[in-house]
């Protein structure tokens, strides 16, 4: 049936098409089906860097484009390195990256472990705990902004309730040293659920009869745990941190949402400068060598990263 | 069936034919863009009659403030043709005429014998020269604007609070006029109970995304004695901007956001300062002119109930005020300039600013604003009148965006995250606006 059609189809090229394509060798023909893939990638992912990387050595603004573009040489890179604002920016963002992957992982594995124990109605509250990863940030940015608000939130006042503080004194988003705990906690509850995901699945994935030969041996729960399940588990929870570092290294639309960068520049993460520099400020080579700054960064961490990843597989 | 046919070809083409008219209108249709906001809506009315005289439709674009600059600024950057007339912020102009995206005006003003002398000389300077105090216009000056305050007339007339003022503070409860009375009746409503709900001073800028903190610190810091620059020496800003005086005006503004502003008020601006006033929740309120007429319109807190004053002297009686608004210009990419500039010298029509400012829009023309009936047309006609008398602007340099990112995050930083002094704060904006001005090869 096949062959019937491939003769059909066969027949119905048209003779020049058909003789051109028959010059053509597989690899020939390979190279011709994926090049539109490739110039697309091209257009829009390795032009933009190798274009971000040459304006990062210039003074260009992209609100002047009537200015004479200078040659800066590292001097923006300089700039970037001296300038103790963006040192502190990515400061803020270290600090925000540290405490989302160590709550989301702790409180993801968790559930995990708690769900991959299959009680009755598992599966319900799998769905429950899966609903806030569902939704757009925008409107969790949006809604905990209201949850937070002193006067009328109920973030607020539950706080009240259990610590018997005023309610307009929980200033989550005002206060220096709460906002910071504001984002965190959100990202938190909105991502913690995608890291116990990947933990289920880690979970899952191992052996019954591991268990039931540890069982044999008259292995403690907690043995097997650290012994079985922590072990195995841990390529997967490798994973998870290695999506979520990524992730919210670049972190912008919760922080954008929730407080601006504020108050003052307490929450100002890498990724809300850069925006202010280049799309605020306009100053395009200035940003662009910064982009590329964090760009190394990550790239180099992720690196280093997905090595110890695979010496973890490997054992 | 042979008429039949003919009454089918016919309206056919009736109906081609009524298709190509409309699509001709349409191309002709002109964009004026704008921010979202009451005013916005009034000069939908009020362009109907522009449709009406010339056959020339509109179409607007209007987008909220907080991505106002943004959106519009990435549309001139970008050479795009959405906007054929843009009413633009007055810090763009010189960027906008620098960079070309404006189209200069003094020729066709010649010819259409539009006179800036005609307009309030402060929203000439402010929304139309670049160079400043240069007869070189890029726009006509469109919506004049600047901020002060609103009052509760009601809470402020009340025997027994006026009775507890009095006491406690020797002077009458009434609008101040100093910005020490002004702290004075913020930190006396503060935490209040009235109509047992607890409501709190004033609602000030504090916002940190776009421009909040600068204009609202700047309304304090400008009649507290603060410069940008040496009046004869122009960029040199050490002694001026960070000045003993300005020091102490920063200060004053962090005082008054640590006493008296509601909970959590640390990110607002316009809106949230409307919000913060129509729920009853502040006794002052500071915000631009045109958020007047929607309040004074309200159920709840207008009418009888809100009151207007100027912003108030600083301590060496000097008073000024921050100004807001913008003036109408031609965008130079737009393919219609000429019907564009149709509706400039339309809008421009003495009797079209009157309509203007009767629908809610602040008309800058002199013949408007200095009828003898223009100060009690309306109960904020005068508080207006005499703001735009005492304003100053922000930097409207080419590089204005950078200039007001660094006043937003050192502001911001002091008066809000409370971090470092005053004058640090000051020290470390004269040196960021040095910067800025070295990059542009100013200094």
């Amino acid at each position: 049936m096949l062959n019937r059609t491939a003769d059909n189809v066969a027949r119905a090229t048209p003779e020049p098409l058909a003789k051109r394509i028959r010059g053509i060798s597989d690899k020939g023909l390979a190279w011709l089906f994926i090049s539109p893939t490739i110039l697309l990638l091209l257009a829009i992912n390795i032009f933009p860097l190798f274009w971000a990387i040459y304006l990062s050595f210039t003074n260009y603004r992209a609100n002047r484009p009537n200015e004479v573009v200078k040659n800066l040489g590292l001097s923006n890179y300089r700039r970037i390195l001296g300038d103790q604002d963006i040192w502190i920016a990515m400061q803020t963002t270290a600090h925000f990256v540290f405490w989302t992957i160590l709550l989301q992982t702790v409180i993801g594995f968790t559930l995990a472990w708690l769900i991959d124990r299959k009680f009755r109605g598992h599966a319900f509250w799998t769905t429950i705990i899966l609903v806030p990863m569902m939704l757009s940030p925008a409107v969790v940015g949006n809604f905990w902004r209201f949850l937070y608000e002193p006067q009328i939130g109920l973030f607020a006042y539950a706080v009240s309730f259990l610590s018997g503080i005023p309610p307009t004194n929980v200033q989550m988003l005002s206060n220096v040293e709460l906002a910071p705990w504001a984002i965190i906690i959100v990202d938190t509850w909105m991502w913690t659920p995608y890291v116990m995901l990947i933990c289920l699945a880690g979970l899952r994935s191992i052996p019954e009869y591991i268990y039931e030969a540890a069982e044999v041996d008259r292995a403690s729960n907690w043995r097997q745990f650290w012994s079985i399940t922590l072990p195995m588990a841990l390529p997967f929870i490798m994973l998870a941190v290695l999506f979520r570092g990524i992730e919210n290294f670049k972190m912008f639309d919760m922080v954008n949402l929730l407080t601006g960068g504020g108050p003052g520049s307490t929450t100002e993460v890498a990724s809300i400068t850069l925006k202010r520099q280049a799309f605020e400020s306009w100053r395009t080579g200035y940003s662009s060598a910064f982009a590329i700054i964090l760009f190394v960064a990550v790239f180099g961490l992720a690196n280093i990263y997905v090595k110890a990843l695979n010496k973890v597989k490997q054992r | 069936m042979k008429s039949t046919l003919k009454l089918a070809l016919g309206l056919a083409s009736a109906a081609l034919a009524s298709t190509a008219v409309s699509n001709a209108a349409h191309a002709e249709d002109l964009t004026l863009c704008w921010a979202a906001w009451d005013p916005a809506n009034a000069l939908v009315e009020l362009s109907k009659d522009f449709t009406k005289e010339t056959g020339i439709g509109m179409k607007f674009e209007f987008v909220p403030w907080t991505n106002y600059a943004d959106r519009f600024l990435n549309e001139l950057n970008s050479h795009g043709k959405l906007c054929d007339l843009i009413i633009g912020d007055s810090q763009w102009i010189g960027g906008a005429a620098e960079n070309g995206h404006y189209v200069k005006l003094n020729d066709f003003f010649d010819k259409e014998k539009i006179s800036m002398d005609d307009f309030v000389p402060a929203t000439v300077v402010g929304y139309s020269e670049w160079p400043k105090n240069t007869p070189n216009y890029w726009a006509l000056p469109a919506m004049g604007d600047v901020v002060g305050w609103t009052y509760r007339k009601d809470w402020f007339s009340r025997p027994e609070l006026q009775k507890e003022f009095k006491e406690k503070y020797g002077w009458d409860l009434a609008p101040p006029t100093t910005f020490d009375q002004l702290k004075q009746i913020a930190e006396f409503f503060q935490k209040r109970q009235i109509d047992g709900k607890t409501v709190y001073g004033a609602s000030i800028y504090t916002e940190r995304g776009s421009e909040g903190i600068t204009m609202g610190a700047m309304d304090v810091l400008y009649s507290y004695g603060f410069q940008y620059e040496n009046p004869k020496k122009p960029y040199e800003m050490d002694g001026f901007v960070n000045s003993e005086k300005s020091v102490k005006g920063l200060e004053f503004y962090k005082a008054l956001y640590d006493c008296c502003t509601p909970p959590g008020a640390s990110n607002s601006y316009m809106g949230e300062g409307v919000d913060a006033f129509k729920s009853g929740q502040v006794a002052m309120h500071m915000n631009f002119a045109f958020t007047w007429p929607g309040l004074q319109k309200d159920e709840n807190v207008g009418g009888d109930k809100i009151g207007y004053f100027v912003n108030p002297k600083g301590p060496d009686g000097n008073q000024f005020a921050q100004l807001g608004g913008q003036g109408i210009s031609v965008v130079s990419y737009s393919d219609k300039q000429e019907s564009a500039l149709k509706y400039i010298k339309w809008f421009a029509n003495k009797d079209v600013q009157a309509k203007w400012w009767t629908l809610g829009g602040y008309s800058c023309l002199n013949s408007v604003v200095k009828d003898p009936k223009f100060p009690s047309s309306q109960p904020y006609a005068q508080a207006f009148l005499d703001s735009m008398a005492i304003v100053k602007d922000f930097w409207a340099e080419p590089s204005y965006a950078p200039l007001l990112q660094a006043s937003q995050k050192r502001f911001h930083d002091y008066v809000v995250a409370g971090q470092g002094s005053p004058k640090d704060a000051l020290d470390g904006l004269v040196k960021d606006w040095t910067q800025i001005f070295q990059d542009d090869g100013k200094m």
